[in-house]
């Protein structure tokens, strides 16, 4: 009988300290938000651009941490999809088509002149690229662009050009099946 | 502050130099070039001068189109510390500022000025510093910055950066290497120009204070050598030094690590191990800028190769094309079956795209080879391991490995193998039996990792945006609801602390309100029964012209409406002084209103 009381005392004890234990860790080692949505959320190309059919990337990284296809992103292409199949440890596949295709990248270009200044893009674009006030003309700030295509459908008079971004040198890829221009030469003969 | 350096001056003083790994010997092939002194050109016609011809950003444009500008006149200001400004190469008109083909493996054009000559070649009023011992170093630094003056060996790094040193510095090195095949053109310059240079020496000591300065100069150029030795013998602590002849030793840190074996740690700077390094055409154009005042306009220029009938060596102004250099050269077209024009040497230069392509401030040679002289790249075979590239490489990388990662485009691992460390000289293409083009891939790859990072920290900022924006729309929502919830509440305090007070003037203004209302239905009604019974008299009157009757009847409509408009006026206004105070009034109508 004694042996019993014991052992229960003792398994009680053990399960009070134990059960104390991960409480504490629990408090101490607190993590703060979804550290998954964080690692999908960093994969995204941040363009905001909502084609997923999601209000935004954190959103629809939310949605890929609770099992939703990773291949639903045409601005992040191939290699977004590589990179979350790496990370979710799920094959990966080919794009989308319902949601877009990957499309070379592209920025916002207002046509000034036919700007009646309306706000209606300003209040469209999801990163606060476009300048301007009402009665206005309003500009798009090129550098902070995603090129996500929102602000083209909202303007009443079709001002808006999705333009392709000009390579320069400095951002040359050294493809010269794609610019047409001679080779480096370097081999020389003796 | 570095350990070993007496013992590398000792080692200098006896020329026993060390050695860097790797290096190939290619054949040299520079007294094709190097035969006759350097020659003036005529003016030009047209040039094209790119307004960013350096590593940085460009500078603001200062001239628009249809601009008179005079030779040397800046055409471009810095601005930013990494800008460097371009110069009028002659006097003329700005006909253009426009995109032109750039002097770069791509040939994107780039923004460029082009300038119409007017053949008088009139230099705009020069501005030397008549003792550059007494004035200051930062004016001189400026000075050099205003000059257009960056790196001439290759790289086109600021030179005003690279001079404005305040880490501790122990050897300036002066670079006379020029260990690509071809070129000579800062042999000729040395042999020609010896003692301007040894000025650009003297005032780059004066700015930067070293201990000791080297001059550097490959053995297979006695001449420049001993010209040097003659233009630095009276310094005490000049040493012009004889470096074995082997490609690529006039690499930065290749050369530092022949003189001093000491090694630039990846990713960091020559400083970092006490030395700077200038080259020969810098020290020249240094010189140039503060002795004489004049800008950097026009630097020597190798035309070689069996392409050309006489290869020489040029001094051609910044923004020629280099069309009139294959004139100047005497192109024989029968040598090339199909028109190749290099910019550079054989190992790192690149086949121009257009004939057009200007000459920049770093371009030193133009090379046009016969057919058999430099074949054309065959198609690439399969890597067989051989690790020739390897035992090659003077940056002691992996070129193997590096070549797989990157044509596998596994930049991550290409990065872990210190990919960024390759200083793209083409060593180990060179050597590559199965004639893959290494470099090649490793240009690609390192662009893709740049455009990468460029994009991550693109998306990152727009993310920052993003949730901006989130929090803003947020936090004007959140302000909108407290600001309704505020009015609510004040109005039901009011409504319930003087109760019975304000519920009177809300009836009484309701009731006025509607008195008003109803003032103007019985005129209106008064209006159209005056109109009918008008209407009803014309009838009588002339029944038989229903045209007429019905023309006066819109006209009746409108007079009545015109009335009624007049009666309603009337209403307001009598209606006022009825009122029991104006304060009362405006009250009630804010009340009716909140309601």
């Amino acid at each position: 009988m004694t042996l019993t009381v014991f052992a229960l005392a003792a398994i009680a004890l053990l399960a009070l300290i134990f059960g104390a234990l991960l409480g504490f860790a629990a408090i101490r080692f607190k993590v703060e938000g979804d550290p998954l949505v964080d690692q999908i959320d960093a994969i995204l190309p941040q363009t905001q651009c909502g084609q997923c059919g999601y209000p935004g990337c954190k959103p629809y990284a939310e949605a890929i941490a609770n099992g939703d296809d990773i291949n639903k992103c045409p601005p992040g292409g191939e290699t977004t999809i590589r990179e979350l199949s790496a990370l979710m440890g799920v094959e990966a596949k080919p794009l989308d088509a319902a949601h877009g295709v990957e499309d070379v990248k592209k920025v916002a270009f207002i046509r000034e002149d036919e700007c009646i200044g309306c706000t209606k893009c300003i209040q469209a674009c999801p990163v606060d690229a476009i300048l301007g006030a009402a009665k206005q003309m309003h500009t798009i700030l090129i550098d902070e662009c995603t090129g996500c295509d929102l602000c083209v459908d909202p303007c009443p008079v079709d001002c808006i050009d999705m333009v392709p971004v000009e390579v320069d040198s400095s951002h040359w890829e050294w493809k010269f099946n794609k610019v047409p221009v001679g080779d480096i030469p370097i081999r020389q003969m003796s | 502050m570095f350990a070993n350096y007496d013992k590398i001056i000792e080692r200098i003083s006896l020329n026993q130099l060390w050695d860097f790994p790797g290096g190939v010997h290619p054949p040299q092939q520079k007294t094709l070039s190097n035969q006759s002194s350097i020659e003036y050109l005529q003016v030009e016609k047209t040039y094209y001068v790119p307004v960013k011809q350096h590593i940085g950003i460009e500078g603001k444009l200062l001239v628009c189109e249809g601009d008179k500008v005079l030779k040397g006149q800046a055409l471009t200001t810095s601005e930013a510390p990494f800008s460097v400004p371009v110069h009028a190469p002659t006097s003329g008109a700005v006909t253009k500022i426009t995109n032109h083909v750039s002097a770069h493996p791509s040939g994107i054009p780039e923004l460029s000025v082009i300038i119409d000559a007017d053949g008088q070649d009139t230099w705009i009023e020069l501005d030397p510093v008549p003792d550059y011992a007494k004035t200051s170093k930062s004016e001189l630094i400026e000075r050099i910055c205003d000059a257009g003056i960056s790196g001439m060996g290759g790289a086109g790094f600021p030179t005003h950066i690279k001079t404005n040193n305040s880490k501790p510095l122990e050897f300036l090195i002066i670079n006379g290497i020029e260990c690509e095949p071809y070129i000579s053109s800062d042999d000729r310059l040395m042999r020609e120009h010896a003692w301007q240079i040894r000025q650009g020496i003297d005032i780059l000591v004066h700015i930067l204070q070293p201990k000791q300065v080297i001059v550097a100069v490959e053995d297979n150029k006695p001449e420049a050598l001993e010209t040097m030795s003659i233009a630095c013998q009276q310094k005490i602590n000049y040493q012009v030094v004889s470096v074995p002849t082997k490609y690529p030793a006039g690499g930065e840190k290749q050369l530092i690590q022949v003189l001093t074996s000491r090694e630039v740690p990846a990713n960091g700077l020559p400083i970092d191990v006490g030395c700077i390094m200038y080259n020969v055409a810098t020290c020249y154009a240094i010189a140039d800028a503060i002795v004489e005042g004049k800008p950097l306009i026009e630097r020597v220029v190798t035309l070689t190769g069996e392409g050309f009938k006489s290869p020489k060596n040029v001094w051609a102004r910044l923004g020629t094309p280099i069309q009139s250099l294959l004139t100047y050269g005497d192109y024989d077209q029968s040598q090339q079956s199909s028109p190749r024009f290099i910019m550079g040497g054989p190992m790192m230069g690149f086949t121009v795209t257009s004939m057009l392509t200007p000459i920049v401030k770093i371009s030193n040679c133009i090379l046009v080879p016969a057919d058999n002289e430099l074949p054309h790249p065959e198609d690439e075979r399969a890597c067989i391991r051989c690790s020739a590239c390897s035992d090659v490489c003077p940056a002691s990388l992996l070129p193997q490995q590096l070549f797989w990662y990157s044509k596998a485009k596994e930049l991550e691992k290409a990065e872990e193998y210190n990919l960024f460390d390759c200083i793209e000289c083409g060593a180990c293409a060179y050597v590559c039996p199965s004639e893959i083009p290494l470099v090649h891939y490793y240009r690609q790859a390192k662009a893709d990792i740049r455009n990468q990072k460029e994009e991550k920290e693109k998306s990152d900022k727009a993310k920052i945006r993003f949730e901006a924006r989130k929090a803003r729309l947020l936090k004007e929502k959140e302000q909108r609801e407290e600001k309704h919830r505020l009015a609510a509440e004040a109005r039901k305090a009011s409504l319930s602390t003087d109760g019975g007070g304000t519920k009177d003037k809300i009836a009484a203004a309701l009731a006025r309100a509607k008195a008003k209302k109803e003032a103007l239905a019985k005129q209106e009604a008064l209006a159209e029964k005056e109109a009918l019974a008008k209407q009803e008299a014309l009838a009588k009157q002339a029944p038989h012209i229903a045209d007429l009757a019905e023309s006066e009847k819109t006209k009746a409509v409108s007079v009545s409406e015109v009335s009624t408009e007049v009666v309603a006026s009337q209403t307001a206004q009598g209606a006022s002084p009825a009122k029991d105070s104006p304060e009362d009034d405006a009250a009630a109508n804010e009340e009716t209103k909140e309601l």
